[in-house]
């Protein structure tokens, strides 16, 4: 049977009749929630370079790979979503440039090609032309090419690399900035849906991005080091919690006011957001992004990292403090893909005629289905072991210039 | 009905008999030339609309009064025949809302299959205040969001102002359907592209009415051209109260209502 005659069954109060088919499904949850990575791993990764925050120097180079894989991936999901992909070009071909989402193809390749790209290749030059000397084999041709051809490595020319990545990074944090804004501007941008029609949407998009980010970065961090079988380096995962906590703070700061204003204006749509808050969206968001995803978290940091004192609230072993903060990481990307959901989901469960709500209807197979989106969530994991196989971002592995000297 | 003539375009008969007549001497002389040549650029030049037909002349709009509406649905079964929209009760075109509203205040509103077949007589429990029916479709906004979001330009507004969407052009996105305020877009199972009233451009263009408007046998739905003092919907704005769905969202419909409730949304 058409799954839609099963929606109708489950409507309460009324629809518009075209809004029995919900338009965008999990593949548009997943790309704000893989975009917000991005940004995240970027931010985090920026903190080294501008703010010299030395604690976390150890994720550096993992957090520019992490992005870059994860930005790649992003758009997968929305293209897989389209009527059209093979359209899709004529975004870049013929823009609306009234359309905020026309205007993501240039935000998106402004990021990829001038901001992340640049920055790995910069970071890397110098130890792509010593890793090329010494390998043999593919691996060798591989980082030759990878080089462009740029093989000098001089001090003049690391100096050079070195100035030109420091400034790459600061035009990169108001681009990753824009990056995720954009995506949260898609949705507060339509004056249509008053769930999703705020001021505030772009600016919860971009510190949820960041939570998710520092909280992606300590687990693929803390998992690394596990599986490479070295010391967990403890200032790094203290100093990681302690952001992660403030961020958390800031974020679910701005979600409260959010929520404060919409009930204090009261507007005409506020009594079918309510129903919606406490009837289809009850385990999302109450449950898993409020509860676990957000005061559960903040509660375990803010007591056990040395956010707030520096030895923290609750004085721990370190090998249970890292598994907690793993814990803490873990429970925020639940919250954060919670949000992402609530968000995008939750818009389109009311109707626009503020009379009634509708169901939404998860198919398993085909392409908009949860086997494609639970793909593209393991694909980023994958493309960054294979970057990280290129691209070994292990301190041990970086060369030094006087090493090939004393030959 | 001298009503249609103030919308029909002066016909230009000459011009486009020369022409048919020009395509079928040169089919039949020199169909090896044709072969060279992209049969559907000829068939898109045959169903040009008239040559005559000038969009910047022409501004439409329709207005519809709610109180001579009976919720027959003929409206919104009309429109899926004209526009082969898919039949099943969640793609609409236009549809027809029953609105029933109690003495305690509470709101009733349904549309069951669009009100294709009308509306089956429903007890009350309780005491009724009022009801009536309000036929609902695109709202041909003159500021329309979904045009706004459209990232490829697929969907347009015309110059005589009918917003269109361009089907070899959507890439299927969707994001017009989210933008709309009205519900008035529907993703074509067929096609999957954005599709939408276009208040039956291929009618309007040769003079002829909208499918719902042709149909109505009360004359709740009035369409006409906003430029020209004497149409239809000239008078009918003049001789009515107008109110506007949503009009606080400032897209400026092109739908006008006379007889509108606040219920309504």
């Amino acid at each position: 049977m058409d799954p839609l005659q099963e929606v109708l069954r489950q409507v309460t109060g009324y629809i518009y009749p075209n809004e029995v088919e919900l338009h965008w499904g999990l593949l548009v949850v997943v790309y704000p929630y893989l975009t917000g990575l991005v940004a995240g791993a970027f931010i985090l990764a920026s903190l080294v370079r501008i703010f010299d925050v030395k604690e976390v120097q150890p994720t550096y180079r993992l957090a520019l790979l992490t992005a870059l894989a994860y930005l790649i991936v992003a758009p997968l999901a929305l293209l897989a979503h389209l009527g059209h992909p093979l359209r899709s070009f004529e975004i870049f071909l013929t823009p609306n440039f009234h359309s905020a989402m026309a205007m993501f193809g240039f935000v998106y390749a402004w990021y990829l090609m001038v901001v992340l790209l640049l920055e790995i290749w910069l970071d890397y030059r110098k130890d792509m032309v010593l890793w090329a000397q010494k390998e043999t084999g593919l691996r060798r041709w591989v980082h030759r090419l990878l080089t462009l051809g740029a093989n000098d490595i001089s001090p003049n020319a690391l100096r050079f690399d070195r100035r030109a990545s420091r400034f790459i990074t600061l035009i990169g944090i108001p681009s990753a900035f824009l990056l995720h804004g954009y995506v949260g501007f898609i949705f507060g941008s339509v004056k249509a849906n008053p769930w999703w029609s705020s001021v505030l949407i772009p600016v919860v998009f971009l510190f949820s991005a960041i939570v998710s980010g520092i909280a992606l970065m300590l687990l693929i961090y803390f998992l690394s080091t596990l599986l490479r079988a070295k010391p967990v380096d403890m200032p790094c995962m203290d100093k990681l919690a302690s952001f992660l906590f403030y961020a958390l703070v800031v974020d679910f700061s701005l979600e409260m006011l959010d929520f404060i204003h919409r009930l204090y204006e009261a507007e005409e749509s506020i009594h079918i957001l309510s129903q919606l808050v406490f009837s289809r969206l009850f385990l999302s968001l109450i449950i898993l992004q409020a509860f676990l995803g957000t005061v559960v978290p903040l509660v375990l940091l803010g007591s056990v990292s040395p956010a707030l004192r520096r030895k923290g609230i609750l004085a721990l072993p370190e090998e249970l403090r890292r598994l907690l903060y793993a814990g803490a990481a873990i429970l925020i990307q639940i919250g954060i893909f919670s949000t992402r959901w609530n968000v995008v989901i939750g818009g389109q469960l009311f109707s626009k005629s503020l009379r009634g709500l509708t169901v939404y209807k998860m198919q398993l197979m085909g392409l908009e289905g949860l086997f494609t989106s639970a793909f593209l969530l393991l694909l980023p994991i994958l493309l960054l072991l294979l970057l990280i196989y290129i691209l070994p971002p292990w301190p041990e592995s970086e060369q030094h210039v006087e090493a090939p000297a004393g030959d | 009905m001298d009503d249609s003539k103030h919308i029909s375009p002066p016909a230009d008969q000459p011009a486009s008999e020369s022409r048919r007549e020009f395509l079928h001497t040169f089919s039949l002389a020199a169909p090896l030339l044709l072969l060279g040549l992209r049969i559907s650029a000829i068939e898109a030049l045959a169903a040009e609309p008239d040559a005559a037909y000038n969009a910047r002349e022409h501004y439409y709009g329709m207005g519809i009064d709610v109180s001579k509406c009976i919720g027959c649905g003929r409206c919104a079964d009309a429109c899926k025949n004209e526009n082969d929209v898919p039949r099943e009760p969640y793609y609409f075109r236009t549809w027809v809302e029953r609105y029933v509203i109690g003495a305690d205040g509470e709101t009733d509103v349904d549309s069951p299959n669009g009100g294709i077949g009308g509306f089956a007589s429903k007890i009350p429990e309780k005491e009724i205040l009022r009801t009536f029916f309000v036929p609902k479709l695109c709202n041909q906004c003159t500021d329309p969001p979904c045009v706004q979001v459209c990232p490829v330009g697929a969907t347009f507004a015309t110059e005589d102002g009918v917003v269109l969407v361009d089907n070899d052009y959507c890439i299927g996105c969707r994001y017009c359907i989210q933008a709309c305020p009205y519900g008035a877009r529907f993703l074509d199972p067929r096609t999957h592209t954005a599709n939408k009233c276009t208040f039956c451009y291929h009618r309007v263009v040769k003079g002829l009415l909208p499918a719902c408007v042709e149909v109505c046998p009360t004359g709740a739905r009035v369409f006409g051209d906003l430029r020209q003092h004497n149409s239809p919907l000239a008078r009918f704005t003049r001789f009515n109260k107008i109110m506007t769905l949503k009009p606080h969202l400032n897209t400026k419909p092109k739908v006008f209502y006379a007889q509108l409730d606040e219920e309504v949304r």
